[in-house]
């Protein structure tokens, strides 16, 4: 296949997420109104109680709903790359993962290709997130609002990945509660999202050790950094290494002959 | 078994062949789905695969369109190796699936253009090739129309042009008129075989509808993973003494019970 017919392609699986987002446009204002909500409620209740140190990147004191602004950001992508996941299990059960898999073009291109589609349309969904919270006072550096994008590309890919691979281990559209219960809540508050990670130390050492383990607590750093036009060599590191496992890993289970999806749904074909 | 000289019972891949299944043989787990497969769909010919619910005809089709890989035997589609070069043999077959694989939510226009871009189609060259199907269809005024809004025969035949976009040479029928009414599934049916006869396009038809077997057509009768006869419609049913196709078939089917 030619550079030309997979762009063609990749465009044409773009345009088709594009289109499924505009007809589920609920889609949309729900994943704004769960960071907003946690915003506008949850930050603003903490704003008086937690106060932030001054610790890198800052530079100075911030409040509490400046700190949380980047986990906030990372839940959105968070959230999307799961929704990949459900997307994708909803187009198995619907069929179209069928006419995705039968193109002649490579299967890692494919759901590579699928992969960045819903991650741009997360990028959307942060910048509008952004706007909302530069509008209600929380404002970054300039500059932030363009550096930070590589890095949300990066985690969003990241964790659109984790939710590629999720997708072929997922039987049944029913079988999303538990990634809702056992994947996103966890991740997102064994992190650095909510609180720093010193703060979580002060309260359990043992919590900080698996937040530290945790890949979503870089992306969030990587976030952090990256608003106030600085780099976190360690968490990009992290977090372009768990893209490339979370990928490789999707990659492998979506190949006929190595996969794990071949026994999962051979079952209901004969 | 009334085996043609063109249908081999053990193929070897041929690029004059539309489609060439060798040793195939395929479990999930301990249950064996496929039993040693061997059928050959020639080039320009449409070939019946005629099997009870279960035959294992769904699996056959899926280990075709590398939706799951064969564990044993070989499959070609015009001697392109379906596991070495699968882009070139999937480029040269359009499918339909059983299970409705249609985005409920989007237009027959979006629908088409999708699969379009799927297989690299320049915009042109697509918009064209839609117009054309959608028109062959009769279908064009509803172009722009959702597809949930059509009816399942309507769908269906949009589902037949969307496999028929990238000219492919080989279509693979799985089930295409199941849940349709009589009028529909003979209509479809009829646009199938005019496919044979006017492009030359080879067809594996997958059904359980004996009635969609004509008697001059080439049947191949597949019943729990194993191929039972293969040859002729009339020529099954003299060899095994029966009553037409709809008598051989069920002798065939009580016999390996």
């Amino acid at each position: 296949m030619s550079p030309a017919a997979m762009f063609r392609c990749f465009l044409g699986i773009l345009w088709r997420e594009v289109l499924r987002f505009l007809h589920q446009y609920t889609r949309f204002v729900a994943a704004l109104v769960r960071p907003l909500i946690w915003l506008f409620v949850f930050a603003a209740g903490f704003r008086s109680v937690l106060g932030v140190s001054i610790v890198p990147p800052y530079e100075t004191y911030i409040l509490y709903d400046e700190y949380v602004i980047p986990g906030l950001i990372a839940m959105i992508l968070l959230f999307n790359g799961m929704q990949g996941s459900l997307s994708m299990v909803y187009d198995r059960e619907l069929g179209s993962m069928r006419v995705l898999l039968t193109s002649p073009m490579p299967r890692w291109f494919l759901l590579l290709s699928k992969l960045l589609s819903s991650t741009v349309l997360s990028l959307a969904q942060v910048y509008v997130f952004l706007l909302i919270a530069f509008a209600y006072g929380i404002q970054m550096p300039p500059l932030g609002y363009l550096t930070v994008l590589p890095t949300l590309l990066l985690s969003g890919m990241m964790l659109g990945g984790l939710g590629l691979l999720l997708s072929s281990m997922i039987r049944q559209l029913e079988n999303f509660a538990g990634v809702m219960n056992f994947i996103i809540f966890p991740m997102f508050f064994t992190s650095s999202a909510l609180y720093p990670l010193w703060k979580v130390e002060e309260a359990s050492p043992i919590l900080r050790d698996i937040c530290s383990l945790n890949p979503f607590t870089y992306a969030v750093e990587l976030i952090r950094f990256a608003l106030y036009g600085q780099f976190g060599g360690f968490s990009a590191l992290v977090v372009a290494a768990c893209m490339v496992a979370f990928i490789g890993g999707a990659i492998v289970a979506y190949d006929p002959s190595k996969g794990i999806i071949t026994r999962v749904r051979a079952g209901a074909a004969a | 078994m009334a085996d043609l000289a063109h249908l081999p019972a053990r193929s070897t891949a041929s690029a004059a062949d539309a489609l060439t299944v060798g040793g195939l043989t395929h479990r999930i787990g301990e249950r064996v789905i496929l039993q040693d497969v061997a059928l050959t769909v020639p080039a320009g010919r449409l070939v019946t695969l005629l099997g009870p619910n279960g035959a294992g005809k769904t699996t056959l089709l899926s280990l075709v369109t590398r939706l799951y890989a064969a564990q044993q035997g070989s499959i070609a589609v015009f001697g392109h190796d379906v596991r070495k070069e699968s882009s070139a043999a999937l480029s040269m077959m359009g499918v339909v699936f059983q299970q409705r694989a249609i985005d409920p939510d989007l237009t027959a226009r979006q629908n088409l253009a999708y699969h379009a871009a799927l297989h690299g189609l320049p915009g042109k060259v697509a918009r064209a090739r839609i117009a054309a199907e959608l028109e062959r269809m009769n279908l064009a005024k509803d172009a722009d129309r959702k597809i949930r809004t059509l009816s399942g025969g309507e769908s269906r035949r949009i589902e037949i042009a969307r496999a028929l976009l990238h000219n492919p040479r080989l279509l693979l029928c799985d089930e295409a008129t199941v849940g349709l009414d009589v009028r529909s599934r003979a209509d479809i049916l009829s646009d199938v075989r005019g496919l044979v006869r006017d492009r030359g396009m080879a067809v594996l038809w997958a059904t359980h509808l004996i009635d969609e077997v004509g008697p001059d057509d080439f049947v191949i009768i597949l019943h729990r993973g194993r191929v039972q006869r293969q040859g002729r419609a009339a020529e099954i049913a003299a060899a095994l003494g029966a009553d037409g196709l709809n008598d051989a078939f069920r002798r065939v089917t009580e016999a390996a019970a």
